[in-house]
């Protein structure tokens, strides 16, 4: 009785708030699916950062000319068509009809050409495009063609890319921003509009469905097919605390987690109406990264010790202990996917090989800097368990604790471990990021210049990987990657510590959602 | 004279502003971290990071970025975002309303239950009354905040379903919306600021009825409550007056945890997020505005004083 008088009371005393909080949108019956992506978007550019949040972004408001489908084949998006010369030197695009950008500008040839000039500027895909590219013209307003200067095999692999960097098409008058400023303006041609008035970097994105879109005919697959917008507005919201974000997701104040961590997946599996969707089943990888400039991994040998004394299980236990979500791959380009292969990889850990070629490689009982990053839980667990296997070896450890940004800063540092440099980080990476041997920057061998961070230094790969984007044949593409990942393991470029997925959790008025390697609102409803 | 007295006060914040400034400025830079490979993002080579590192002017000579920094700040624009590449003043302007209303929504309610707790608690001196104060100003101490808003989103929104767990309305989308995301973030934070202020109002009134003017008001037959409010309360409010100004200091600096348990886009979660980004721009920003604030509060309850004390004089 006293509970009920004081539920009345209570909702009296809100009534007018209750019936206020909806918003503008709902009030006016339209569908509004209220998110919770993995992070606030701060940068609206998704050519200038690889952050995850800004490519999901840019698949809200702009479109590409090419889409990965779910059986990893690269399928026209805003072309009608294109054609490839006999000697395969020169590809011809073909936009469709009507397509216009959210400004009411219609998509030319031209807008298309000056955002392939700038993403290939940015994009390690895109670069290695632009080197074998000779010429980009414009024929008419909707026909372009790209001339190479020799068969180049990843010509629609780079166009369809489906993570960072994507090729998204802008208005040209934004493509030719400079590739190291953000673009001042946030119009494309995708499936949503941007909505300014109501950004706040790092708070609240809004997204209102683009009525001018033109879907393709095709089914959605993956990021490719027709892209039908049925929700109204799309708002991100960023709440940091995902304890929080759960709460709110049970109680109805928002539909939808992108990425709710693995140890609240057992308590909203019990909720009802909420449904969680294993979407992206490329998922995710982790790595560990040894830098090539310092003592001990200037060694091959000490690099080698560290691949057979570390146990991927070992890692995905810590990281995510759930057996549902991980999966022990040894293949740096992923599981499931036409490049993957064991080729190279240590079968299993080897603690006597392993302390034979630390012995071999001369160690000499420095401490190794392993830098932890605490405050990103998904990385955080990895370190602990490297430095125990190395430990375990025989070698000495200094597990350096810091924030993920201190990590990112540190680990730019091409200077000696006493100076400021380090040993070991890892990371982890979205697996569409990592398909092949030029998308996968764990198996650049460009050393200090143009290398990636650890600056593994190998002519032979770098030469492997060459071939690799010259071949235009799938089959001898696949031969090539094995070979690729055959030479990383034997000189020690990285150790994969495991695939994983993260699913997303919504309520179960959500339908339409689709698979892939990353969380698009197209053909998704709100009942 | 008055005037003066808070014109000297209003000028001495400009040197305390421009040491502020020097300190956040200098000691940015000595901490470990790099906007430009923030920026630059996991796939980046050393050529792009140095590369936006040039355009940000962050390899130019501290001194000379220093310069720069400051005479904007004299013309002032505080600057843009190197992250989000937005005016600082404008995430200032964005974020700036939650944290007033909360610091604001958390005084009133601490002030309006505390003071009369500890005037009550002084009053039954001993008794079951002012123990059950002291008692509950130890807990309001010793329970973190964020256990207290999780407690309160278990029972209040997520069982009984009375408020909503989380998120603000500004309170030009109506007073109703508004107060009702306000009332749990409220309740929470102010558990902490009744226990302080209550102790404090104990105290000093302790200290007070013990006075020999309280006797010889009581001996004239003054009517109880009028010896406690009028007499004893208004000799005892200059402690409780610095207490509450601190606090309504610390409320709009340091309520972090509060903004994220329960989804509130202040300040605090801007400066956290810009200490995180290494978005210098943002920090010194918001720092400067920090220390601006604690020289005004600092002003308004030396003031403040002046209304319940007439002895001081400035």
């Amino acid at each position: 009785m006293r509970a009920g008088l004081t539920r009345r009371f209570v909702a009296a005393a809100v009534g007018a708030a209750l019936a206020g909080a909806a918003g503008p949108a709902s009030a006016q019956g339209k569908s509004v699916l209220k998110v919770v992506m993995h992070s606030g978007l701060r940068i609206t550019d998704p050519i200038i950062t690889t952050a995850y949040i800004a490519r999901n972004h840019g698949y809200m408001i702009y479109d590409t000319l090419f889409a990965t489908d779910e059986h990893f084949e690269i399928k026209p998006q805003m072309l009608k068509e294109y054609k490839v010369s006999d000697d395969k030197l020169t590809y011809t695009f073909t936009l469709r009809d009507g397509l216009k950008f959210h400004d009411g500008a219609p998509v030319t040839s031209e807008d298309c050409i000056a955002s392939i000039q700038r993403w290939g500027k940015r994009d390690g895909m895109g670069q290695k495009l632009m080197e074998y590219t000779a010429a980009l013209k414009a024929a008419d307003d909707k026909t372009f063609t790209l001339t190479l200067k020799q068969p180049y095999g990843l010509v629609l692999a780079s166009l369809g890319k489906p993570s960072s960097n994507v090729p998204f098409i802008m208005p040209r008058r934004m493509a030719e921003t400079p590739a190291d400023r953000n673009v001042p303006e946030e119009i494309g041609s995708g499936p949503f509009r941007f909505v300014k008035g109501e950004f706040q970097p790092g708070l609240k994105v809004v997204y209102e469905k683009n009525p001018d879109y033109l879907p393709r005919p095709e089914a959605p697959s993956w990021l490719a097919g027709g892209k039908v917008a049925k929700l109204d507005r799309v708002e991100w919201i960023n709440i940091p605390d995902y304890q929080t974000a759960v709460n709110a997701l049970i109680n109805g104040e928002i539909d939808y987690i992108e990425q709710p961590p693995h140890d609240f997946l057992p308590v909203l599996k019990g909720q009802k109406g909420i449904v969680i969707n294993n979407y992206n089943k490329l998922g995710f990888s982790s790595m560990l990264r040894m830098n090539w400039l310092n003592p001990p991994f200037d060694n091959p040998k000490i690099r080698q010790a560290v691949l057979w004394a570390v146990n991927q299980q070992d890692y995905l236990d810590a990281q995510i202990g759930n057996p549902d979500f991980m999966q022990p791959c040894l293949a740096m380009f992923v599981c499931g996917t036409p490049n993957a292969t064991d080729a190279g990889a240590p079968p299993k850990p080897d603690l006597a090989k392993a302390k034979q070629l630390l012995k071999e490689g001369g160690y000499d009982g420095r401490p190794v800097v392993i830098m932890q990053p605490t405050d990103l839980a998904i990385v955080a667990p990895l370190a602990p368990v490297t430095a125990q296997a190395l430990r375990a070896i025989g070698m000495k450890v200094d597990l350096q604790s810091m924030d993920w940004q201190t990590l990112v800063g540190r680990r730019a540092k091409q200077d000696p471990v006493d100076q400021g440099g380090w040993n070991v980080f890892h990371t982890s990476w979205v697996n569409a990021d990592m398909l092949n041997p030029i998308a996968n920057v764990g198996v650049n061998g460009k050393g200090k210049v143009g290398g990636w961070f650890g600056w593994a230094e190998d002519p032979e790969i770098e030469s492997l990987r060459d071939a690799y984007a010259r071949e235009t044949d799938a089959g001898k593409q696949k031969e090539l990657a094995a070979a690729v990942q055959k030479r990383a393991y034997e000189m020690g470029f990285y150790f994969p510590t495991g695939q994983y997925t993260s699913p997303l959790a919504y309520r179960s008025a959500v339908t339409g959602v689709l698979d892939g390697p990353a969380p698009v609102f197209w053909n998704i409803e709100k009942k | 004279m008055m005037s003066r007295f808070i014109a000297g006060r209003l000028a001495a914040t400009l040197p305390v502003m421009g040491v502020v400034a020097v300190i956040v400025f200098a000691l940015l830079r000595l901490a470990p971290g790099d906007p430009a490979a923030i920026l630059a993002g996991d796939a980046a080579t050393p050529e792009q990071i140095a590369a936006i590192r040039a355009r940000l002017g962050l390899d130019q000579p501290m001194l000379e970025q220093f310069g720069g920094w400051l005479w904007r700040l004299l013309h002032g624009d505080l600057g843009t975002s190197i992250i989000s590449n937005q005016p600082v003043a404008r995430l200032i302007g964005d974020r700036i309303e939650p944290t007033l209303a909360l610091a604001c929504t958390t005084i009133l309610f601490a002030v309006a239950v505390a003071v009369p707790l500890g005037v009550v608690a002084a009053w039954r001196h001993g008794t079951w009354v002012d123990r059950g104060v002291m008692a509950f100003s130890v807990i309001g101490f010793s329970v973190p905040v964020f256990v207290l808003g999780y407690l309160w989103i278990f029972g209040v929104a997520m069982n009984l379903r009375l408020l909503p767990v989380q998120g603000y309305v500004s309170l030009a989308q109506g007073f109703g919306p508004f107060i009702e995301r306000l009332i749990l973030p409220t309740l929470t934070l102010s558990v902490i600021y009744i226990a302080l202020i209550a102790r404090t109002t104990r105290a000093s009134m302790l200290e007070v009825l013990g006075e020999d003017y309280i006797r010889t008001a009581r001996a004239k037959g003054v009517r109880e409550p009028r010896v406690l409010t009028r007499h004893a309360l208004r000799n005892a409010a200059v402690p409780v007056i610095s207490v509450i100004g601190l606090g309504i200091a610390l409320l709009i600096s340091g309520v972090v945890v509060t903004e994220s348990v329960f989804n509130l886009p202040g300040l605090g979660r801007l400066t956290v997020d810009a200490v995180l980004a290494r978005d210098y721009p943002v920090i010194q920003g918001v720092i400067l505005l920090f220390s601006a604030l604690y020289v005004l509060v600092n002003l308004g309850i030396d003031l403040a004083y002046l209304l319940f004390d007439p002895r001081i004089r400035y």
